[in-house]
């Protein structure tokens, strides 16, 4: 596992290298569709590496984190003044801490309860924030709102178009990646994989472990937020499905896809699901069936985690373990070699 | 050395009146010991004589229903479970609880972070907190795992996986060790070693045992408390526990035959 050397293997540094320069080269050769396409995937990737802080860096499975995502995309909207464009400088920073605080205190009363009551007091939350915006004149309703303008920085760029929208997202997922990189290494990091492991025992060791998860879960909350205010800024609307549940669980799919407990997996996991999404929905290839796309992905998850236990991101592992098992049945006489199932 | 002779030491961790009932049991009932530096203290008992609750309560995992316990003179009764551990009460589990896909070296880095815990340094990674990896490689030195730091504890023998267990106790530095039957499931040999490792440690610790294995805690124990049913009936050294007529009835009679 990944956890008993953290530092990272020469391949994992090629990949994830190799992953960043092919999404930097690709407005080179894409058109609209796909860069809006791509812009997306990295936007969910972003929000899906939030979550993988929490549930495969912590241990603590979250099922409201739509909410982080929707508060970060409405207010992007709802703080921008009219018809006149904010200045990103202080939008962005305003857009993360709104929803770095509703985490703050979601996280200071659901941490409070453990395992499947966590999920279901993460999922209330989400609830009541989308029957916020769906209910009150606040958020406009199921019609959503529009952004009018998108933010600028005065003078250097306005967050618009294509190619700009795509290389901030790149960058911020560039960003996101590092920091969390970062953190799994650090103190902190190790902490928290401690209690996502044991948390008694870290306890026992002298860890207040409550601080760890709320510090935890509003970071990932912050994160979950930028993601939200890309989106929003990015199709220049928000409506209330942001906040859905429906959210909240496809991005558990995308990381639980992609391999818990690994950062590559949340990255890969974004990808395979809104592509899966994509190819699914996809009239030139299924016709009307395209309609039913939700069955073909259905089946697609089902069989991809009974096949891959340990995500997309775990397929080398389990093929080598599958090569050196046959090696291991065809010499026989040598016991003790059994290939883990 | 005759331990019985020995003079007691520093009182490092007094419990008085310690009480637990869940419900209309009491599973622990009035105990009151004391914990000196240089001592170990056995406490033995049947399985449900509650020196498995004793321990939790001493070491903050649950309060009790009544009583008071003070670590070096001040009164922790209301203390948490961390807060205890950092102030020096140091616990080892009954069952394993080491973080398999860990190396050796980074379980024990990670108990003596406690004491370094500086979450906030998130550009520092953990591998290089210094004061962390000394007390971690020194734990492990102590307790004979420093062939086998860079192994996954996952893959240690039962045996070492109990070694690592009370490493992971020791990197926190603590002055009071609460082992949770560390002998369990132990060959002769390594039993051994780790009676070794106990009598090298009580040097500078006050320890709490709680073991199954009589021959083991007759040999290392300095003081023996005897639990039934919750409550103590017995109390004192070797000696004096073992001709006690009410603790060969209740316990030890039936045993001694076995042994």
């Amino acid at each position: 596992m990944s956890d008993t050397l953290h530092r990272p293997s020469a391949g994992q540094i090629g990949f994830v290298t190799a992953v960043f320069a092919a999404l930097a080269a690709y407005p080179l050769v894409a058109g609209s569709y796909g860069l809006d396409l791509v812009a997306k995937i990295m936007i969910f990737a972003i929000f899906a590496l939030s979550l993988e802080l929490l549930v495969g860096g912590t241990g603590l499975v979250c099922f409201g984190h739509a909410a982080f995502f929707g508060i970060g995309a409405y207010a992007a909207v709802l703080l921008s003044p009219g018809y006149d464009a904010a200045n990103l400088l202080w939008l962005l920073p305003a857009c993360v801490a709104a929803a770095a605080l509703y985490a703050l205190a979601v996280g200071a009363l659901s941490l409070r309860t453990k395992g499947v009551y966590f999920i279901m007091v993460t999922l209330a939350f989400a609830q009541m924030a989308y029957y916020v915006v769906h209910d009150t004149p606040l958020g406009g309703g199921t019609d959503g709102i529009y952004l009018n303008a998108k933010p600028v920085i005065p003078g250097v760029f306005e967050l618009q178009g294509g190619v700009v929208m795509y290389g901030f997202a790149w960058v911020a997922l560039l960003a996101t990646f590092a920091l969390l990189a970062v953190v799994s290494r650090s103190r902190f990091g190790r902490a928290l994989a401690g209690i996502r492991v044991n948390e008694q025992r870290m306890r026992a060791a002298g860890f207040a472990t409550y601080p760890y998860k709320l510090a935890a879960f509003t970071l990932s909350g912050a994160i979950a937020g930028l993601a939200g205010f890309l989106y929003a800024v990015k199709d220049g609307y928000v409506n209330p499905e942001l906040m859905s549940w429906h959210l909240s669980g496809s991005v558990l799919i995308m990381i639980i896809l992609g391999g818990l407990g690994h950062l590559r997996g949340a990255l890969i996991g974004a990808f395979a699901y809104v592509l899966l999404q994509e190819f699914f929905k996809s009239e030139a290839l299924f016709g009307n069936f395209a309609r039913h796309w939700h069955l073909g992905m259905g089946l697609t998850i089902i069989a991809s985690v009974a096949l891959l236990p340990r995500g997309l991101v775990g397929i080398p592992a389990q093929l080598a373990a599958r090569l050196a098992g046959r090696a291991s049945r065809r010499a026989e006489a040598t016991p003790g070699l059994k290939e883990p199932r | 050395m005759n331990p019985t002779n020995a003079s007691p030491g520093e009182v490092l961790l007094r419990g008085r009146g310690i009480t637990r009932r869940w419900g209309g049991l009491v599973a622990v009932d009035d105990v009151s010991l004391e914990l000196w530096r240089g001592a170990v203290h056995a406490v033995i008992g049947t399985n449900g004589a509650g020196k498995s609750t004793l321990i939790n309560i001493l070491s903050g995992e649950f309060p009790p229903s009544a009583g008071t316990v003070e670590l070096l003179g001040q009164d922790i009764t209301a203390w948490s479970q961390p807060r205890r551990a950092r102030a020096g009460l140091g616990r080892s589990y009954q069952r394993n609880t080491i973080f398999p896909s860990f190396s050796v070296l980074e379980n024990c880095r990670l108990a003596a972070q406690a004491r370094t815990p500086r979450p906030w340094a998130l550009w520092e990674p953990a591998a290089r907190c210094r004061p962390s990896n000394e007390a971690a490689r020194e734990a492990a030195a102590r307790t004979g795992l420093a062939d086998v730091l860079e192994r996954p504890a996952g893959l240690l023998s039962h045996g070492q996986k109990r070694q690592l267990e009370i490493a992971m106790c020791l990197a926190t530095a603590p002055q009071v060790l609460l082992l949770d039957e560390p002998l369990a499931g132990m060959g002769a040999e390594e039993t051994e070693r780790m009676l070794a490792l106990l009598h090298e440690l009580k040097a500078d610790h006050a320890i709490l045992l709680v073991e199954h294995d009589m021959d083991a805690v007759f040999r290392v124990a300095d003081r023996i408390t005897v639990m039934v049913n919750g409550a103590v009936i017995a109390h004192g050294t070797p000696e004096a526990v073992r001709s006690d007529a009410q603790v060969q009835a209740a316990y030890l009679g039936g045993h001694e035959g076995g042994h």
